[in-house]
């Protein structure tokens, strides 16, 4: 495991999630690999975080899910973005923007 | 579902693998280390599942069948969870049927919230001549309101009079019903074969016209079709049979039904004083019952100036004028059974729902000892990752499956068990006719006791058994310490719960079962046994009035001298059997009503009623000689003010068919009952019966005979009547049997409060004694300990006995609390005693007391009876 590697912050792994899959369909390796990349090898998502996350998205109607031939023929499940989950996309990274923001306000004060 | 998981792990699972091989590891390698990476499959597949259907369908099903897996293994506890609960359920749902068909079954006739019931405020208070307990109208009252009655679309009037069927040598009276000739069209009540009565059939006074009940039909016409010839013999003569009403038609009355209907008629005299008639109609659209009330109450006075009957004195007259008249909801229909057992029922459904809760409580003891045992199996799920609220609600489920068995099989009981309660109240002249179904009110009903039942004793020990820390859980095992105080303490406090509820269960029943013995132990001042009362009606030709008397007296004197009889005296009303004749009576400065009975000179030699002072009456009181009265202890001390009863005037004010008079007092008797058990003492005035007035007199009487062998002495009765006065119509009634008959509620209370006593108190026991012998296995390895270093069995006993009986005393002191409470509501249906009987409450007190001893002594015996040693080691 590389040294650069920092866990996933709280709450920030559906955010990850919604960003990794908004443009296109990803099965499960793919959106960790996905974040992966993103986050220039910061975070990486077990699949014990990973699955229970996207199954809970799904059920809250975030995500799709359809079966498909994976890029070396073995079948996967991919998930998409639905219409909410767009919107909550959007409206979660302005949140975080905001903290991001905040944290970086109060920790740059003296 | 499950699949599909599976599947995806799988194969993600194989990516991995694939990725790895291409960075070129080896198969193994690659392998190893994906599932490295991947962490534990089963725990993984357990949270996805989570996640993806914490309310899915397809993982309660699953539960449902864990739960039934659970239920076979071990079938014992299972069967009596739900035996208990469907007996419990069964008999509220039961109590509830029959109070839902008595109070809230609406009658099966067209839009039946329509129909009001018009009656006179706060009753006639005894003016006049009331005929039955629904007869609220004289006719030219209800020819009044069949006149105008804006706010009712239509009128109908009907009451219960019984009519004779058959040839004049075999006849028997059929319960009959008098309707007005819109009856059944303002009801909306269709016919089931040919035609119902119609306004047109009003027209003569000879019945010529009757519509048959479906049930009379079928039994009694062998369900033949009806033609224009289709005929029965009623009344001594053939009359046309119209049709047949529905089946579900069966009156108006609740738990009643009739033979045979026929029309009202308008006689050209009609009695202004009888009161006959209910009186019901149909609101118009956009009228209220309240608007309808007003309406009545405004044609009133009008309405009684008119109908005002003559012969009264100014005085009585007045109280007739006030008269007001309300409409009332009659959606439901009339019932005395209604009035009679509507707070007995609503008592018996409180009653019967203590002791589901007392047996919730038992089964939620039941359940926690189960929780306990299985608390590895719980702490071994929840470490190998089930979330608690899996697991909750796979406990609820399991208890929600029990409570679904309970109520179905509840509902299923409910039925017979309604049944026999409803057969419990009949009696030997009268049976009740009530359709028990299991309608979407009793559904419901049962639905919501086997909600609240499980919410009682499921959810309190689900709670408490995915509480434990797994760690903990598991390294204690089943015979854990931790944790069990706490447990411990919620059993005692359902414990002391049983206990009060039982104690107001017990004083109940204790309650209910004194009176009624109260009453049958009651001395009603004159002899019950071996009396028979028999009614009969004289044949044509008529004895003309003045004759009437002498006839009477002669047909005394022929039963008297009937060998078997021992004595026979004509009376014109029977003592305790509801029936009631009252006179205005005036002496010196004081008025006031008392009961009148008109009776033979042998009357009391047949009862046994002594003669305190004075004389009996005798042959030589007739019609001519001066008018003579005995009256009760309750006459004198209402009404003579001073001196001897003996000789004093009493005057009688005058009334429709019964002059004014004055009469003489010649004698006096004790008080003695009159209309019923339960009623005080009243006035009492009896005069010779050959001093009723001539216009009082009717070609029939009623007459009581005193015999040995009252069988014998009927036949013989009817035998000589047969032989010497033939065509006279014969009824006869065991006296002590009638008696017994009305008070067939009060059994029905004391026979079923007592059963729920027995059952609470019996159910306290299993109760007390399983929270022992669990407590006892609990603290096995602590009795060892002390016993090993030198405590005494008596000690060990001791502590066991003194902790329950701790809770005994808490129980105890509740129970009497609410007790009191309690009785306030049945205190109108005990005779002889109050709800706060000292007797009862200690009665009560030391009965559970018996009960807990006994129920706490064997736990405390096997805990004291421990092998010291062998506790120790097993530890």
């Amino acid at each position: 495991l590389s040294g650069n590697r920092i866990p996933v912050v709280q709450g920030t792994l559906d955010l990850l999630i919604l960003k990794a899959i908004s443009d296109g369909e990803f099965h499960g390796l793919g959106i960790s690999r996905r974040i992966e990349q993103m986050t220039r090898g910061a975070f990486h998502v077990t699949p014990g975080s990973l699955f229970p996350a996207v199954h809970r998205m799904e059920e809250a109607g975030w995500l799709l899910s359809q079966w498909g031939e994976s890029e070396n023929n073995r079948r996967a499940k991919y998930y998409r973005l639905t219409r909410s989950g767009k919107g909550h996309l959007e409206t979660e990274t302005g949140a975080w923007k905001k903290v991001v923001l905040a944290m970086g306000h109060a920790l740059k004060a003296t | 579902m499950k699949d599909e998981i599976d599947a995806e792990l799988r194969e993600h699972m194989q990516m991995c693998i694939d990725d790895n091989m291409a960075r070129g590891m080896s198969r193994e390698e690659a392998g190893r280390d994906a599932r490295l990476r991947f962490g534990n499959p089963t725990v993984m597949r357990e949270r996805v599942s989570a996640e993806d259907a914490a309310l899915g369908l397809e993982s309660l099903w699953q539960d449902v069948r864990t739960a039934l897996r659970v239920f076979v293994k071990s079938p014992g506890f299972s069967l009596v969870v739900v035996a208990t609960l469907a007996l419990g359920i069964g008999v509220n749902t039961a109590i509830f049927e029959l109070l839902d068909a008595l109070r809230l079954r609406a009658l099966p006739i067209a839009a039946p919230s329509e129909l009001v019931e018009l009656r006179i405020v706060g009753g006639n208070g005894g003016f006049g001549v009331t005929d039955g307990p629904f007869d609220n109208f004289t006719v030219p009252m209800w020819q009044e309101v069949r006149e105008k009655h804006d706010p009712l679309s239509g009128v109908l009037a009907w009451r219960r009079s019984d009519v004779l069927v058959g040839k004049p040598s075999e006849s028997r009276s059929v319960y009959g019903l008098e309707v007005s000739g819109d009856f059944f069209s303002v009801l909306g009540v269709t016919p089931w074969r040919g035609r119902l009565i119609e306004p047109q059939d009003e027209a003569g006074c000879q019945l010529t016209k009757v519509v048959a009940s479906y049930a009379y039909w079928r039994s009694q016409m062998g369900g033949e079709p009806i033609t224009a010839n289709t005929t029965i013999v009623a009344e001594g003569r053939s009359v046309q049979v119209l049709g047949v009403t529905p089946p579900s038609f069966g009156g108006m009355v609740v738990g009643d039904r009739f033979d045979l209907a026929y029309p009202t008629c308008t006689p050209p005299m009609p009695r202004r004083e009888m009161f006959i008639y209910s009186v019901m109609g149909r609101l118009k659209p956009g009228w209220s019952v309240k608007q309808a009330s007003e309406y009545f109450d405004a044609l009133s006075p009008g309405l009684f100036e008119k109908t005002a009957p003559d012969g009264y004195s100014t005085e009585a007259l007045k109280s007739f004028r006030a008269f007001r008249l309300a409409a009332y909801p009659a959606s439901a229909g009339v019932s005395n059974l209604r009035d009679m057992y509507n707070s007995s029922l609503t008592i018996l459904l409180a009653i019967a729902g203590l002791v589901l809760l007392i047996a919730c409580a038992n089964l939620a003891n039941l359940m926690l000892a189960r929780a306990s045992v299985r608390k590895r199996e719980v702490a071994l799920r929840m470490a190998l990752g089930a979330s608690r609220g899996r697991l909750l609600r796979q406990t609820l489920l399991e208890s929600a499956l029990l409570a679904t068995c309970g109520a179905t099989l509840g509902a299923v009981l409910a039925q017979p068990l309604s049944r026999v309660l409803v057969n419990s109240l009949n009696t030997s002249q009268n049976t009740i006719h009530l359709t028990i179904v299991a309608d979407w009110r009793v559904m419901l009903f049962a639905a919501a006791a086997a909600t609240a039942t499980c919410v009682l004793f499921a959810t309190l020990p689900a709670i408490g058994s995915t509480n434990a820390d797994p760690v903990a859980s598991m390294k204690s095992g089943e015979r854990g310490v931790i944790g069990n105080r706490e447990r411990f303490s919620v059993q005692r406090a359902m414990v002391i719960t049983q206990i009060a509820v039982s104690m107001v269960l017990l004083v109940g029943a204790l309650l209910f079962v004194r009176s009624y013995r109260n009453l049958l132990t009651l001395n009603p001042g004159m002899r019950e046994s071996g009396i028979t009362i028999g009614y009969f009606g004289f044949p044509p030709p008529k004895i003309r009035p003045e004759n009437l008397a002498a006839y009477k007296r002669q047909l005394v004197d022929d039963v008297r001298a009937i060998p078997g009889v021992q004595n026979a005296a004509a009376t014109t009303n029977v003592p305790l059997s509801g029936s009631s004749w009252s006179h205005h009576v005036q002496v010196g400065p004081i008025d006031g009503p008392s009961k009148f009975t008109y009776i033979s000179p042998s009357y009391f030699a047949t009862l046994g009623i002594p003669l305190l002072t004075g004389r009996n009456f005798t042959e030589r009181d007739t019609i001519d000689a001066p008018l003579v009265l005995v009256v009760n202890q309750e006459f004198i001390r209402k009404y003579i003010a001073a001196g001897s009863p003996i000789g004093q005037q009493v005057h009688v004010r005058p009334e429709p068919r019964y002059p004014e008079r004055t009469y003489e007092i010649v004698g006096t008797i004790p008080d003695t009952k009159y209309g019923g058990l339960r009623d005080g003492t009243t006035p009492m005035a009896f005069v010779p019966i050959d001093q009723l007035p001539v216009t009082a007199q009717g070609p029939g009487m009623a007459m009581m005979f005193a015999s040995s062998d009252q069988a014998a002495a009927e036949r013989a009765v009817r035998r000589m009547f047969v032989e010497k006065h033939p065509g006279t119509n014969m009824q006869f009634y065991d006296f002590e049997q009638g008696i017994l008959d009305n008070l067939v509620g009060d059994r029905m209370m004391a026979r079923l409060s007592g059963f729920f006593g027995t059952l609470a108190g019996l159910l306290v026991a299993v109760g007390l004694y399983g929270m022992l012998s669990y407590y006892l296995a609990q603290r096995r390895g602590e009795i060892g300990i002390r016993m090993a270093l030198g405590a005494s069995r008596g000690r060990v006993i001791g502590s066991m006995l003194r902790d329950a009986g701790m809770m005994l005393l808490i129980g105890l002191i509740a129970g009497t609390v609410l007790a009191l409470f309690a009785g306030r509501g049945a205190s109108s249906m005990l005779f002889g005693l109050k709800p706060w009987d000292a007797t009862t409450l200690a009665g009560a007190a030391v009965l559970l007391g018996l009960v807990t001893l006994v129920s706490s002594l064997f736990p405390a015996w096997r805990a004291a009876t421990v092998d010291p040693i062998t506790c120790i080691r097993v530890e």
